[in-house]
């Protein structure tokens, strides 16, 4: 179980304190997924930055499992039980698909598992495995291999930062069934970051992040109407007036 | 021959752990050849004006490996070599040259491998050589290599040279002719670190029509190392190059770059790139997501960019 309590992060910006995340607080049960969604810049990237110590939160408690993993940093809590896969993955000279799922996975990997873990992201293990993790990729590739080595461990808890963004439709359909896969067996706690109405509808519980607080929390059922509410208002609303 | 534990140990490093005294060989062995064996295809002979050995591949050489090591123990030797090799037409052949300096005392040690190499028509070559330091003295380990290239009508040249780790100094220049339908891949790697100072020059001369060359070089510099790579090259004909220099410069070493391309036929398309950085912020986070610490991180990078 995952408990977030009373997390806040502040940057200066010109001079000014500036609260990017205000007192959030928040549980996630074992097996749970928790899909966080909301308008952009309203602090859900930095929410998932946070749970994984990727910056340094403020002040508040994050407590995995009953121990306080606050002051750790982000290879401790890897090696607590924590899993992320990023938005904008980054890319590396050199490295082969093979040995980033290597180091991803924590040991050797056959040729049967690593073939498993690619096919489960849409891409063939004989096309990508000798592949470079470098330019030579496009964006789309990128993302399916970095939640392929999402996938390669069982983690207390895996964060997802938008999943879906740059998959082509078909790998997005893969993608929702790995999702569901996982999410039925209940070995692992979730937190998805998503704008997508299938991602939000597999939700237990949903979030709703805006101006780095939380606007909503509960179920499908208790968010999905005030979500739904909000979908005409794109745009800038002093226009609207 | 009985070879010593040192010498094996160099050996393993420099020669991928393959080294036999098997087919065709030379192991030089502190400014001596220390045993040699020719195969039926591949005859190596020692010259008789000065240190080296000339290699003779004929054309009926498919896919046979020669391997011609040297290791450097002795504390203050100055070890020049000259080797050249003769590639007959349609020969395909990988030779693997690597050579390693242990010192243990305190006087500088050096070895120049100065190699020419003469490819007829339409064979392939592949030339490896990993260039290695290691030994508890306080003398420098100097390696300063000299490649001079020709490649014939319609043959392949891949260059492939590592230096990686342990060298003190070392002065790289390699010079390649190339005629027409050639192709050059040339992959160059390199690791400096704590005072290590290391530059090479590279002249790529593509005077034949549909030449080809592709020169990729990686480097690493760590500690108060200076690394300093200038390849030049010259498309005398209708003919395409591209070089590419990456380097990732670690605390407060330095690396420069001297890009240089010249082009005097119309049909000449030749392009450089270059890019020196510190390792990826990036990398290093999401490398610690997978719960390594950031000097594994940064470990797990270099090597893999080495590789």
């Amino acid at each position: 179980m995952l408990q977030v309590k009373n997390l806040s992060y502040e940057v200066i910006e010109n001079g000014q304190k500036l609260r990017i995340i205000d007192d959030i607080s928040f549980d996630v049960a074992d097996g749970e997924m928790l899909v966080i969604t909301g308008p952009n810049g309203g602090g859900k990237s930095t929410m998932a930055s946070l749970l994984m110590g990727i910056k340094p939160q403020t002040s508040g408690q994050i407590i995995l499992d009953g121990e306080d993993i606050t002051d750790f940093d982000i290879d401790h809590r890897a090696k607590a039980g924590l899993g992320f896969a990023f938005q904008q993955p980054p890319r590396f000279k050199g490295m082969t698909v093979k040995h980033l799922l290597q180091l991803s996975s924590g040991g050797e990997l056959s040729e049967d598992e690593s073939c498993k873990l690619l096919s489960n992201v849409g891409l063939c293990a004989m096309e990508y495995l000798d592949r470079q993790v470098d330019s030579t990729l496009s964006g789309g590739e990128m993302k399916r291999i970095e939640i392929a080595t999402a996938f390669s461990k069982p983690h207390k808890l895996c964060i997802f930062d938008e999943p879906e963004a740059g998959i082509d439709l078909w790998s997005f359909s893969m993608l929702v069934q790995q999702f569901e896969a996982i999410h039925k067996e209940k070995k692992e706690s979730i937190v998805i970051i998503s704008h997508q109405e299938r991602i939000i509808q597999m939700a237990d519980r949903i979030m709703i992040i805006r101006d780095g607080k939380v606007e909503k929390i509960g179920t499908k059922e208790e968010v999905m109407p005030a979500l739904l509410e909000g979908e005409g208002e794109a745009g800038c609303k002093y226009m609207k007036n | 021959m009985q070879i010593d534990k040192l010498t094996q140990g160099v050996l393993k490093v420099i020669d991928n752990g393959t080294f036999k005294q098997e087919g065709a060989y030379n192991l030089r062995y502190n400014g001596q050849p220390l045993c040699h064996g020719d195969s039926e295809h591949v005859k190596i002979k020692s010259k008789t004006d000065k240190n080296g050995i000339d290699v003779y591949i004929d054309g009926d050489t498919k896919g046979e490996q020669v391997h011609i090591p040297v290791v450097v123990t002795a504390s203050g030797m100055t070890d020049v070599v000259y080797n050249d090799f003769y590639i007959a037409d349609g020969a395909e052949v990988v030779i693997v040259a690597g050579c390693g300096i242990h010192n243990a005392g305190c006087d500088s040690t050096r070895h120049d491998g100065i190699h020419s190499f003469h490819v007829g028509k339409g064979a392939n070559v592949r030339y490896e050589e990993k260039h290695y330091g290691e030994g508890e003295g306080t003398g420098e380990r100097i390696l300063n290599p000299v490649t001079k290239i020709y490649i014939g009508e319609d043959s392949v040249f891949t260059l492939d040279t590592a230096q990686i780790k342990g060298v003190d100094s070392s002065v790289r220049e390699t010079d390649i002719i190339m005629e027409a339908g050639a192709k050059l891949y040339v992959t160059e790697r390199l690791m400096t670190h704590d005072h290590q100072n290391a530059v090479s020059n590279m002249e790529i001369q593509m005077n034949g029509e549909g030449s080809s060359a592709k020169i990729a070089s990686r480097s690493v510099a760590k500690g108060t190392s200076s690394q300093t790579f200038h390849p030049k090259a010259i498309g005398n004909a209708a003919c395409h190059a591209h070089v590419q220099c990456d380097s990732i410069i670690m605390d407060h070493a330095e690396v420069c770059s001297i890009p240089e391309i010249n082009a005097r036929h119309i049909d000449a398309s030749i392009i450089h790139e270059a890019a020196i950085g510190r390792i990826n912020n990036d990398q290093l986070i999401k490398l610690r997501t997978l719960g390594m610490t950031e000097e594994e991180a940064e470990a797990v990078i270099v090597d893999a960019f080495l590789d």
